[in-house]
């Protein structure tokens, strides 16, 4: 072996031994294989050799330049690992079991009930109408076969303005209205009236944890050639199973309400119980829910609608009740009370 | 209303009925019955007639004395009692050693030294009235050691009817025509309802009677003399107590008995103060003292009963104190009428006394009823007095009758209403049973309705719908989709923009949504000194608070965000809802749906917060209509808008609303260290703005230049007018990027964004078009900063 080349490789060996970082290894490449480096000059040293000579060398410088590239690679290696775990280890750990501020909106909680029961009527073909919150006599009671001297129409119950208006006390006022948008393509093209109005009602009652003065209703009718108390009780049914997302059973009871004929009171199995009997539903195993029936004629006439020839049926839901049950909601004042602590839990329900 | 099934059993023969199921059956098909029924007399027994043999004094006691009674067992017991009215020879209530009255078992008892082997009993001890003044006085001959509940109708079964539920069937208002209902849910005949036969009296006098009044349909009257009865018979006092009401004397009793037996209000004057009924109104108001000698105002629109121009009683409500039946009273005149239901309604709302009788006629009663009623009386009166004698005739003023209602409908009708078949037979059984009556012909229906439904309840072949499907049960029915062409459903516009409101506010600007009140809560603005706005009223309103219809959201707003200081640092609120911008030229409410947003923080200076608020309704109107708004500064309208930073929010040139600031001292009533901006939007002219949609441009594949300009004005610098001036199709973007105050004034920068779409531009042409703006402001004054 060459004595150069020992001393060379021994050389090597040293500084490679001192390096700690990349760069400092780039330079040893360069001092030692770069194109002035101390292992490349040693080539040149080979014109005066003997071709004998010439060869051994050859292979020699040939293995030194191979041994400190595969050296200086492995190192260069090591080096980039050391590196990325110095990297991995300087990250800290978090800590994820603090809780986040959930810095975030709210919707009103009869926003997310209404919604919900917009999406399934929407997908029984219910359009889906809003109507004004001041109302004439006429859309409120007239139009609803609620005659002059009802007492629905006395002051105690309802709230008239000074220019003879008055705050609508039921979504029914919209009814009117509906019956004469869609009479024409009811009569001309056949097309059944399917309408949900949901909306704010008015009534003049003092307030407590389960009276409001001013509460959410919906309602919906349908109209076409034959509708049925059979078609009625159907469509209750499963709307409602739908509504709670469970089956429902319902019951009907006679209930008189001026613009139905026959009325009933539609009850469903209690939800908590399921028909057992629980206090919440007074041990009867039975909710009354809503109030629906078979449009009255009177009613269907003044819409512009022949009731020999049409019949429909009507249907009245508690939006407000709706969401109390839903939420577990005690007072109903909570609702209008726009208090941001309770009103800001209702995130998002779809 | 409770109905007593004893009553009921009068009627129709329940013999082999569960009665709860009955009842149950009831409350499905006719009215709702309340949950708990009452079974009067299960938790009594051992409890029978026995005789007092002697009675001696308590040797240690005044109250107590020893008593030896004869139970029928065949032997004497001791027995010791308290009751004042203990005497020897009487009988009374017995309860023997192992009876059960409620939750007292009796057993053998130390009485102050002696043993008592039962109890004698009060009639509030066995249950069957209030009465605890002394033991029963058991006046009946029966044999010692007779079960009580044999001599007596204690076994009882009581449910109540949801008054409610009874508005629209006046019929239902009395034990008979329950009855009725529960013959035919219970597939039972219902007997006749047994009367005297009045035309014996016809030849004697007349009772003087003059309707002068329409409101009053019918008067029947009839006079009696010699009645000796006081207290009523023991099965009478019981049912009129199971069914809530007190006995007070045999001709009260006997009134209310058959005003609860056949819905009917009656009424006894004493003779010699009503010689002349006449039935009126009077010109004039005046005060009237009624038989619970309360004194009442009489205005011009209650009708009245009168002895010539004497008033005696407020027709359909209460008679009056001066003509009751009292001590002396030897003859006595029935009133058996009919009155109009809806004077009736309204003079006892204005009287703001509703009685038993008033909740009847308001119903409209069946004024057929009067003289069956009345003959009905005068049957009782006979069994329970013997010695009463009639005197007068049966007088009947008979000046207004119900039309007769006659339907006519086929089957077909009934199949297309309930969608089920119902055969021709059950409906004709139904019908006859609920007492209407029914010709068939093929298939067509001729159904006479009976006068005691077609007041106002029964008018229309509609009706008969009900009738039928009810008896036939819902819980019966077979259900069936409606076969109906299927279309898609749209939805409206306004509802979309609303909907995408709710979710940008929510979701994008963590905003809560809130509802509130449409009147003006006048307690709430006077914390923020806010004064009510004049606007339409609600009429006889009595509180302050619920009075004026609100005209804008905000202040509603700024009282919730008063009231929610505390919940956060920052917060932003928001409504649709409805307000109320005065009358229109016909004087109906001009009523908008608008949506309002206010913002609270403490951490925002009013700036940072006003541009938060301008940027939200940007990014609200481009999601929406792909619209930019622009400002215009307007007038403050209301004294608690702050008069700067008032601006109108246009989109298209069309106002949407306003933004705004809180005049300073309500915003230091909300909160001392915090800001509040406002905007309220009508959502009518957000739903009729122009929607621009989503239009695609490919964009340049060369890159942007940037140029950053700060301006430096006194006032309103119009930098957006300059760009405009300019119109270069090379500025594709124009970004404020913020303002400061220094000594020269205030300092605006802008970043202009400068695209070529086919090329790279170069610093000097887009300078060119720089320096064209530049020059632009500074002919109005305002300079290149630096």
């Amino acid at each position: 072996m060459n004595e150069q080349i020992v001393q060379l490789q021994q050389e090597f060996e040293e500084k490679l031994a001192a390096v700690t970082a990349a760069a400092d290894l780039e330079e040893i490449r360069i001092a030692f294989l770069g194109k002035n480096g101390s292992v490349t000059s040693l080539t040149k040293q080979m014109g005066k050799l003997s071709p004998e000579e010439k060869k051994t060398f050859g292979q020699q410088v040939n293995q030194l330049k191979n041994a400190c590239t595969e050296k200086i690679n492995e190192r260069q290696a090591a080096l980039a690992k050391a590196e990325m775990e110095r990297e991995i280890n300087s990250m800290p750990e978090f800590d994820v079991a603090v809780p986040p501020v959930l810095a975030r909106g709210s919707y009103h909680p009869i926003t997310l009930v209404q919604r919900k029961c917009e999406k399934i009527f929407r997908s029984m073909g219910f359009t889906v109408e809003d109507y004004s919150e001041v109302v004439t006599d006429y859309e409120c009671f007239e139009s609803l076969n609620i005659p002059k001297f009802h007492p629905a129409r006395d002051m105690q119950d309802t709230y008239y303005l000074e220019n003879g208006q008055l705050l609508k006390s039921q979504t029914s006022a919209a009814q009117n209205a509906i019956y004469r948008k869609y009479r024409d393509q009811l009569i001309n093209e056949g097309k059944p009236i399917r309408a949900i109005f949901p909306g704010r009602c008015f009534r003049n009652e003092s307030t407590d944890a389960c009276h409001e003065n001013t509460f959410f209703q919906m309602e919906g009718v349908m109209v076409d050639k034959n509708i049925s108390i059979s078609n009625l009780i159907f469509f209750m049914k499963t709307m409602l199973s739908e509504v709670f997302e469970r089956d429902i059973k319902v019951r009907l009871r006679p209930g008189f309400f001026p613009f139905v004929e026959p009325g009933f009171e539609l009850d469903i199995n209690c939800l908590i119980c399921g028909g057992e009997g629980c206090p919440s539903c007074k041990h009867s195993g039975w909710l009354e829910l809503c109030p629906c029936g078979m449009i009255h004629p009177n009613v269907l006439r003044e819409g512009g609608i022949d009731p020999d020839e049409y019949t429909g049926f009507a249907f009245g839901l508690g939006l407000t009740r709706l969401a109390m049950m839903k939420y577990g909601i005690k007072d109903i004042r909570d609702l209008n009370a726009a208090g941001l602590t309770n009103l800001s839990q209702f995130t998002d329900d779809k | 209303m409770l109905i007593s099934i004893n009553w009921v059993r009068d009627f129709v023969d329940l013999d082999g009925i569960n009665i709860d199921e009955l009842i149950h059956k009831f409350s499905l098909s006719t009215a709702e019955v309340e949950n708990e029924i009452f079974y009067k007399g299960s938790d009594l027994s051992g409890v029978v007639v026995a005789e007092i043999k002697s009675v001696e004094e308590h040797p240690e006691s005044k109250k107590l004395h020893l008593l030896k009674v004869d139970a029928g067992d065949g032997k004497l017991t001791d027995v010791v009692c308290g009751a004042p009215n203990v005497r020897a020879g009487m009988k009374t209530a017995f309860a023997k050693v192992g009876a059960k009255l409620g939750e007292i078992d009796i057993a053998p008892r130390d009485l102050a030294g002696y043993t008592s082997y039962g109890m004698c009993c009060s009639e509030k001890e066995i249950g069957i009235s209030e009465e605890h003044g002394g033991i029963m006085d058991i006046t009946e001959d029966v044999p010692n050691g007779t079960d009580i509940k044999e001599l007596y109708e204690i076994d009882d079964i009581i449910f109540e009817v949801d008054n409610k539920s009874l508005t629209n069937r006046p019929d239902l208002w009395g034990h008979y025509g329950i009855a009725r209902e529960i013959a035919t849910l219970a597939g039972r005949p219902l007997k006749n309802l047994e009367t005297a036969d009045l035309s014996v009296y016809n030849d004697l006098p007349k009772v003087d009677i003059k309707i002068e009044d329409e409101l009053c349909r019918r008067y029947s009257g009839i006079r009696f003399e010699n009645i000796t009865r006081k207290v009523s018979p023991v099965n009478m006092r019981i049912r009129l107590f199971y069914c809530g009401m007190r006995a007070i004397n045999y001709l009260a009793d006997l009134t209310n008995y058959l005003m609860l037996e056949m819905g009917q209000p009656m009424h006894a004057f004493d003779s010699r103060k009503v010689e002349k009924i006449r039935v009126k109104r009077f010109d004039k108001p005046f005060e009237f003292k009624t038989l619970d000698g309360v004194e009442r105002h009489i205005d011009e629109n209650t009708l009245m009963i009168c002895n010539g121009d004497t008033p005696v009683a407020i027709a359909g409500i209460m008679g009056g104190l001066d003509s009751e039946i009292v001590d002396d009273t030897t003859s006595l005149t029935l009133e058996s009428a009919n009155f109009d239901a809806v004077s009736v309604r309204k003079s006892s709302s204005r009287l703001s006394h509703r009685t038993d009788a008033s909740m009847r006629y308001e119903k409209s009663l069946d004024p057929e009823m009067t003289t069956v009623a009345a003959a009905r009386f005068v049957k009782l009166l006979m069994e329970h007095d013997g010695g009463v004698k009639v005197t007068s005739a049966l007088t009947d003023e008979y000046i207004k009758k119900f039309d007769k209602v006659t339907l006519d409908f086929d089957k077909n009708f009934v199949d297309r209403y309930t969608g089920i078949e119902i055969s021709n037979d059950t409906i004709v059984k139904t019908l006859t049973s609920l007492g209407f009556g029914v010709k068939l012909d093929g298939d067509h229906f001729t159904v006479d309705v009976p006068a005691w439904r077609a007041t106002k309840d029964i008018t229309m072949k509609a009706d008969i719908i009900e009738e039928i499907t009810r008896i036939y049960g819902y819980d019966n029915f077979d259900v069936n989709t409606a076969t109906a062409p299927l279309y898609p459903v749209r939805v409206f516009e306004e509802k979309n923009v609303e909907e995408q409101i709710k979710d940008i506010l929510v979701k994008r600007y963590s905003m809560h949504e809130v509802h509130s009140y449409i009147w003006a809560y006048a307690d709430e603005y006077k914390k923020l000194g806010i004064e009510v706005e004049e606007n339409i009223k609600l009429s006889g309103a009595v509180n302050p608070n619920i009075e004026t219809i609100r005209r804008s959201m905000i202040p509603t707003q700024l009282c919730q965000v008063r009231s929610n200081t505390s919940f956060d640092t920052d917060f932003g609120i928001f409504e649709i809802g409805r307000v109320v911008d005065g009358l229109d030229e016909k004087g109906l409410c001009r009523e908008k749906k608008m949506l309002g947003i206010t913002l609270f923080s403490k951490t925002l200076d009013t700036e940072a917060l006003y541009f938060k608020l301008v940027n939200i309704l940007s990014v609200m109107m481009d999601d929406i209509r792909h619209k930019p708004v622009s400002f215009k500064a307007v007038e403050a309208d209301h004294a608690y808008i702050h008069p700067k930073n008032y601006n109108a929010v246009l989109c298209d040139g069309k106002e949407l609303g306003k933004i705004g600031l809180v005049y300073p001292t309500v915003l230091k009533k909300i909160d001392k260290k915090a800001n509040v901006v406002f905007a309220e939007l009508e959502i009518d002219a957000v739903v009729n703005s122009e929607n621009a949609g989503i239009h695609y441009e490919e964009t340049s594949k060369f890159p942007p230049i940037d140029i950053d300009l700060t301006f430096v004005s006194e006032k309103y610098a119009p930098i957006k007018e300059a760009i405009e001036t300019v119109n270069s199709d090379l500025i594709k973007n124009v970004a404020l990027m913020g303002t400061y105050s220094d000594e020269q004034g205030k300092a605006i920068t802008v970043r202009l964004s400068f695209v070529h779409p086919e090329r790279t531009l170069t610093k000097e042409e887009v300078m060119e078009i720089a320096d064209k703006i530049i020059a632009i402001l500074k002919d109005k004054g305002v300079a290149l900063k630096g």
